[in-house]
């Protein structure tokens, strides 16, 4: 397997926790998704060991909610045709308005033209010689190919983006093909691209301290480039991406201290889909859920958009009757109590409060007397 | 959310069924309200694939752009909308009342408003985005519409700004609605789906209402299966009949949820203040009317510096008279205030009726009442305190501790030597005052509109719509 490191204890672990099930590859939605929710074990282990988790969840009889519309898919592609069309050209116009291009002649490099195995060779070539001249003519590089080490795996990411040198700076293009009405447009979208486009920087930063190069020769400012109102003319807006950055850092630093929580696995256990010649899972499925429950999961509601094992842990969650399924809001009101029993026993007064739990006690009994009285 | 519906959330959870978190209705619900259910096409911004909607529940119309990509069919279908909504809307501008004003001139109000209710939050930005892309359009030039288009773009608009309102009951969202009465046993993420906050609060949570095969998504963006197995092909075959068909089948499921959720709505008594926001709701709507006959132009693409602080100052000042009135109306909603000990609750154990202050003619009847509460007090003396059962009087906290409470009414006892009769609360009577008045600090001194300093754009200019807005694309 290309990109695999051999070293180091984990991988093997990981290795193993995979079984025959071929790795996942991971793209920069998914590293992105990695982020959102940094406190999940479970997700950690199935991550790092490159297990495809919507294959995992079908095959568990909890399919992911996620699907995407042929329509939106076919306006998403028609769209970057629209941006990249005739090498970038009304891509330049939005860039030399938008970072004051100085100069009137723009290169263009279409990195797919040299066949997909070479391609992250000579993006790094390429990136290398651009950032050693420093020169200042600005150079579009169209389908470049990245990497970024996910837990001793190395990720290739074929970004819809271009990455954009002026000055000796690179910059990041997104196509998005989501609407900016009237300068604004919504919230959670941008914040997916930010996220999203954010591993691309992280990516081509990495590059640069390979190469020798200075990493923040990267910005973190990248170019968001979306529809405007209700037409499909583009336009381009800056997003400054450094909190986005930030997390990914935190996650991807705990995707490769897997370490720990490798160490305190059961010897036997494995994520192994045991896929048949069609690639069919096999593995019993009371096998596999028993397998996954022996990871700690750390469900939320959020996860309901953000991963594809969010039906079997939301069963799993309600299974164990735990607070979590109401929210984070509700668990910090809660103060920590954990589980749905335990909280409504403190707030009819069955249960004594832990230590610690006098003060949580004692709001949910008023709360409880309040309700009655306010009921009956 | 406080604790008190995070402890009816954990409740509801527990026995299977959502939990009462109001006793009363919060906002008001029209005799003939207009069930609005629209579709989007999926990746698009604003490009309108159907819509069922109207006030009869028997008799729904179906309108669908049978070709979601050509620009002509979709003016068409909005003209079709508009055929529906505005004569609805134009209903009520008939009927006025003439309101009195001091320092202004009177004005009519309308006795009733219309109300336009849509599945869920989603809907309501949808409904926002539609005005946005049909009021420029122009009846005549290159691209011309007809003229209940732009109109119907800018009544669109001002109801899918008044759903922000706080308080505003002219376009409600039905999950919304639901969820400030109910508490489920879900998230509050869940909650946004119609069929599954609906499941819990009449027969317990079920997981088909998570199947978009029994329950299609309550739009405006539909199921992406329904799309690729359903919608496209029929879309590919172009027959209308086919894609209005298809499109029935994602709707009706909604509309049917849509007229339970306002029978269940129906059935809560309308809490006291309702009426009085309600009015606001008329006043404003009338307002708009006004604005449309005399020929004025369309909302501005962006509001000014100046109007928009000033509708943020007004927004925040609805949203706290709308949590005062909620509390005074509800108890359960009063109790999130005596969790917190801004509020308490009691039995009169003890009444200075005749208690006075002052000397001769400055004298002044200063009624003393202790009450006995279970309620954790925090206020110090000296707070004013206002009370739900005699909402035109004040109170004064004087001592509280050991689960008494003194205090002295203040305002409301007239000018007589003694009480009215009923003025002071008996011994034994049930009582409950806050520190929460609906006393607000009049409108932020905001330069006139003509003022605006040039640091947040100079003086707006007044909106004109060119030839450019008329002729936006679609596409
Ligand atoms: S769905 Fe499950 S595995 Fe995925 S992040 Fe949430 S808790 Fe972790």
């Amino acid at each position: 397997m290309s990109g695999l490191k051999r070293e180091g204890d984990h991988v093997h672990r990981l290795e193993a926790l995979r079984g025959i099930t071929p790795q996942q590859p991971h793209d920069a939605r998914a590293i992105a998704a990695l982020a959102a929710n940094p406190g999940c074990t479970r997700r950690a282990l199935m991550d790092g060991a490159g297990i495809d988790k919507d294959a995992a969840a079908r095959h568990l009889g909890f399919p992911a909610p996620f699907g995407q519309s042929p329509f939106a898919i076919t306006r998403g592609n028609m769209f970057e045709a629209l941006v990249k069309a005739d090498g970038c050209a009304e891509l330049l116009r939005m860039l030399r308005e938008l970072l004051g291009l100085p100069v009137a002649e723009v290169s263009y490099h279409d990195v797919e033209n040299v066949g997909a195995h070479l391609r992250h060779a000579h993006t790094r070539a390429l990136i290398d010689r651009a950032a050693r001249e420093g020169q200042d003519a600005g150079t579009l590089y169209d389908h470049p190919l990245l990497s970024l080490d996910i837990a001793g795996h190395t990720a290739y990411l074929e970004p819809d983006v271009v990455a954009f040198q002026l000055g000796g700076r690179f910059h990041i293009v997104e196509i998005k093909s989501f609407a900016v009405i009237d300068g604004q447009a919504d919230p959670s979208a941008v914040a997916a691209a930010a996220r999203q486009a954010a591993v691309y920087v992280l990516a081509l930063r990495n590059l640069l301290e390979e190469l020798g190069h200075d990493p923040l020769k990267v910005s973190h400012d990248v170019v968001l480039v979306c529809p405007e109102n209700f037409a499909n003319r583009p336009v381009a807006t800056l997003v400054d991406v450094r909190k986005q950055l930030a997390v990914l850092r935190r996650q991807l630093t705990r995707m490769t201290t897997l370490d720990r929580l490798l160490e305190e696995l059961p010897d036997d256990l494995s994520f192994d889909l045991r896929p048949d010649e069609d690639g069919r899972p096999t593995r019993p499925v009371a096998e596999l859920a028993d397998a996954l429950r022996r990871t700690t999961a750390r469900y939320a509601p959020d996860c309901l958009s953000a991963c594809d094992l969010c039906f079997f842990c939301r069963d799993e969650a309600r299974q164990e009757g735990a607070s979590d399924l109401l929210g984070r809001q509700v668990r910090d009101e809660l103060g920590g109590v954990a589980s749905v029993a335990e909280a409504l026993g403190l707030a009819d007064g069955t249960r004594d409060p832990a230590e610690g739990q006098e003060e949580i006690a004692r709001l949910l009994r008023n709360a409880e007397r309040l309700r009655r009285e306010c009921l009956n | 959310m406080s604790l008190l519906t995070s402890l009816a959330r954990l409740r509801a959870l527990d026995e299977g069924i959502a939990q009462p978190i109001a006793t009363v209705r919060h906002f008001h619900l029209s005799q003939r309200p207009m069930v609005f259910i629209p579709l989007k096409l999926s990746g698009e911004a604003a490009a309108p694939l159907a819509a069922m909607l109207g006030s009869d529940r028997e008799r729904p119309h179906l309108f669908v752009v049978t070709q979601p990509r050509n620009r002509d069919l979709r003016f068409a279908w909005t003209a079709e909308v508009a055929g529906v909504l505005l004569p609805y809307i134009e209903s009520f501008t008939n009927d006025t009342e003439t309101v009195e004003r001091r320092n202004a001139d009177p004005y009519e109000r309308a006795l009733d408003a219309p109300q336009i209710i849509v599945p869920n939050q989603a809907g309501v930005a949808f409904t926002r985005l539609l005005g946005r892309s049909t009021r420029f359009r122009s009846t005549e030039g290159p691209y011309p519409v007809p003229e209940s288009v732009p109109l119907l773009g800018r009544w669109l608009t001002y109801f899918a700004e008044r759903a922000a309102y706080p308080g505003s009951s002219l376009m409600p969202a039905a999950t919304e609605e639901l969820g400030r009465h109910w508490a489920s046993g879900q998230s509050g993420l869940e909650d946004a789906n119609l069929a599954a906050l609906l499941g819990w609060i009449t027969t317990g949570p079920s997981d088909e209402a998570e199947d978009p095969l029994i329950w299609p998504p309550a739009g405006p963006a539909t199921d992406p299966g329904f799309d690729a197995e359903v919608l496209a092909p029929a879309i590919e075959s172009e027959s209308a009949e086919r894609i209005t068909e298809a499109l029935r089948t994602q709707l009706e499921p909604t509309w049917r949820l849509m007229w339970q959720a306002i029978d269940l709505l129906a059935a809560l008594p309308e809490g006291a203040s309702v009426a009085q926001r309600w009015e606001q709701d008329r006043g404003s709507f009338s307002g708009m009317a006004v604005h449309i006959s005399e020929g004025a132009p369309p909302q501005a693409r962006r509001d000014g510096a100046v109007a928009a602080a000033a509708k943020l100052a007004r927004m925040e000042r609805a949203q706290a008279a709308y949590d005062v009135q909620r509390a005074y109306d509800d108890p359960l909603v009063m109790a999130e205030y005596r969790l917190t000990g801004e509020a308490f609750a009691g039995e009169v154990v003890e009444t200075v009726p005749d208690n006075t202050e002052g000397e001769g003619r400055s004298r002044k009847l200063r009624p003393l009442v202790v009450i006995k509460t279970d309620d954790p007090v925090l206020l110090p003396p000296g707070t004013s305190l206002g009370t739900p059962q005699r909402r035109g009087q004040g109170a004064e906290l004087v001592e509280a501790g050991q689960g008494l409470v003194t205090l002295k009414i203040t305002k409301g006892m007239g000018r007589g030597k003694t009480p009215a009769p009923g003025a002071v609360p008996e011994i034994g009577e049930r009582v409950c005052y806050t520190s929460l008045t609906d006393d607000f600090q009049g409108s932020p001194a905001l330069p006139e509109a003509e003022a605006t300093p040039w640091t947040h754009g100079g003086p707006p200019q007044e909106y004109v719509p060119d030839d450019e807005d008329a002729q936006e694309e679609w596409s």
